[in-house]
This record gives structure tokens, C-alpha cells and sequence, in this order.
């Protein structure tokens, strides 16, 4: 049995723009979502510095809340929140795309397993401020 | 036969991490990063803080928000760089400094909560 595809050229692949992302909105948004990791990796960052802060008495909070409130850091801090939120939102978006659960052969629509998803969201977040706030 | 690979353990560590991100991080950096440094909230204080990371639980808490977001962000990184700027000659370098990057930062976590008094 001969194979038709065995002797095609393999390797050869169209060299596409390094700037291919920019072409359309929905590839632009793609590589959006994608760098929100690097503010992810960021936030968790921040987490490290300020328990290191909280550990480490008066001088070291005090130099951690100086640097909170420096231009700089608010700046790059509103982006962080920013994509972190798109992150956020883009996540719970994709849940019912990765996780298709059927009823009696009929497939659960999305907005079935968003919704709880963004409820959860919004319950936990509530939570932890609680808990931050009422000390 | 097929080559085992490390990607379906990787891929199980994006998805944790990208629902804990999801959910913990909007949250944490509007409190930490912008209500309490621009005054719009009132912080708490160090003190209370302190105590407040210092049971066993909210330090466990801490540390997989650190673990799982880290390996998260690493793995949608290398993508990133994979797919986005198609840099695929280092990929092996990537790859180092991507989860090298998160398993650094994990065990600094450990180390931090290790240390809280």
C-alpha cells in the first residue's frame, strides 16, 4: 500500500510575519490572554516581597508601602490589574469550551457552567476582602 | 511507540493554576497593589497581618496561590514566546528558564512562610 502523503515535502512551512498577532482582533486578543502570564507571574511576585515585608518588622513594611506607593509601581499595577481581570474573565470563559458536560445526551450550554464559575468568582472575592478588611 | 512526556502533568498544573489565578489574583491586587497604596481603602494594619498569615492554613493557602499561579504563568510564557514571537531554536532554553523560574519561586515561598514568626 503505498502512503500519497510520503513523498510531499515535510518540512517545508510558509514563513509566517513575527507580527502575525497583530493582523486581526481575535489573534490580538489571543496574545493578550497569553501575556497576562507574565502579570500573573508579577502579582505573585509582589505576594512574595510583601510576606517577606510583613515578616521582617517596622523598617521593612515601611520601605515595602514607599515602594507600593511609588508612580512607577501604581502604573505598572493598574496594567497588572488589568490583564489579570482579562485573564480572570477570559478563563471563565474558556471553562465551558475544555469541559463539555452532557445531560441525557444533550450538551450543558455555556452559560451553565460560566455562570457558577463567575458567582464563585465574585463570592470568593467578597471573602478574602473580608477577611482582609476586618482587622 | 510513542515518547512519554511531561505535558499532560504540565498542562494539569497550567489549568489549576489558571483557576486559582483566576479566582484569587483580580481580588488580591486590587486590595494590596491599588485601594490600600492610593488610600481608597483603609489597610490593615502590619500587625494584624501578620496574624492574619500566620495559621498553618493561610500559609498553605499563600503557598498554592504562589505554586500553581508560577507554573501557570510559566507554561502560558513559553507559549507565548513559542507561538506568539515563534521562537522555536530555544526552545529548550525556554523551557529551563520558564519552569525553572516557577520552581524557584515556589521554593521561595516555602521559605518565606517557613520564616513567618
Amino acid at each position: 500500500m503505498i502512503n500519497p502523503t510520503e513523498y510531499l515535502p515535510k518540512s517545508y512551512h510558509r514563513r509566517m510575519s513575527t507580527y502575525w498577532w497583530l493582523a486581526r482582533w481575535s489573534y490580538l486578543t489571543f496574545i493578550l490572554r497569553e501575556a497576562s502570564s507574565v502579570f500573573v507571574g508579577w502579582t505573585v511576585l509582589l505576594t512574595l516581597v510583601q510576606i517577606w515585608a510583613v515578616t521582617h518588622g517596622p523598617s521593612a513594611n515601611a520601605a515595602f508601602h514607599e515602594w507600593m506607593r511609588h508612580p512607577l509601581m501604581l502604573g505598572v499595577n493598574v496594567v497588572a490589574f488589568l490583564f489579570v481581570l482579562f485573564h480572570a474573565v477570559t478563563w471563565f470563559s474558556l471553562t465551558p469550551k475544555a469541559m463539555v458536560i452532557r445531560v441525557k445526551g444533550q450538551r450543558v450550554p455555556d452559560w451553565a457552567i460560566s455562570g457558577p464559575n463567575y458567582a464563585a468568582w465574585v463570592m470568593v472575592s467578597l471573602g478574602i476582602a473580608w477577611v482582609v478588611l476586618r482587622g | 511507540m510513542s515518547k512519554r512526556s511531561n505535558e499532560p502533568f504540565l498542562w494539569l498544573l497550567f489549568s489549576a493554576g489558571g483557576s486559582v489565578s483566576a479566582m484569587l489574583m483580580p481580588v488580591h491586587l486590587f486590595l494590596f497593589a491599588l485601594a490600600f497604596p492610593l488610600g481608597w481603602l483603609d489597610p490593615p494594619s502590619d500587625e494584624t497581618l501578620l496574624v492574619l498569615i500566620r495559621p498553618p492554613l493561610v500559609r498553605v493557602y499563600l503557598f498554592v496561590f504562589c505554586f500553581l499561579s508560577l507554573f501557570h504563568a510559566a507554561h502560558r510564557f513559553r507559549f507565548t514566546l513559542y507561538d506568539g514571537l515563534q521562537i522555536k531554536h530555544l526552545n529548550e532554553l525556554i523551557n529551563v528558564l520558564c519552569y525553572g523560574g516557577a520552581a524557584v519561586g515556589t521554593v521561595a515561598a516555602a521559605y518565606l512562610l517557613c520564616q513567618v514568626p
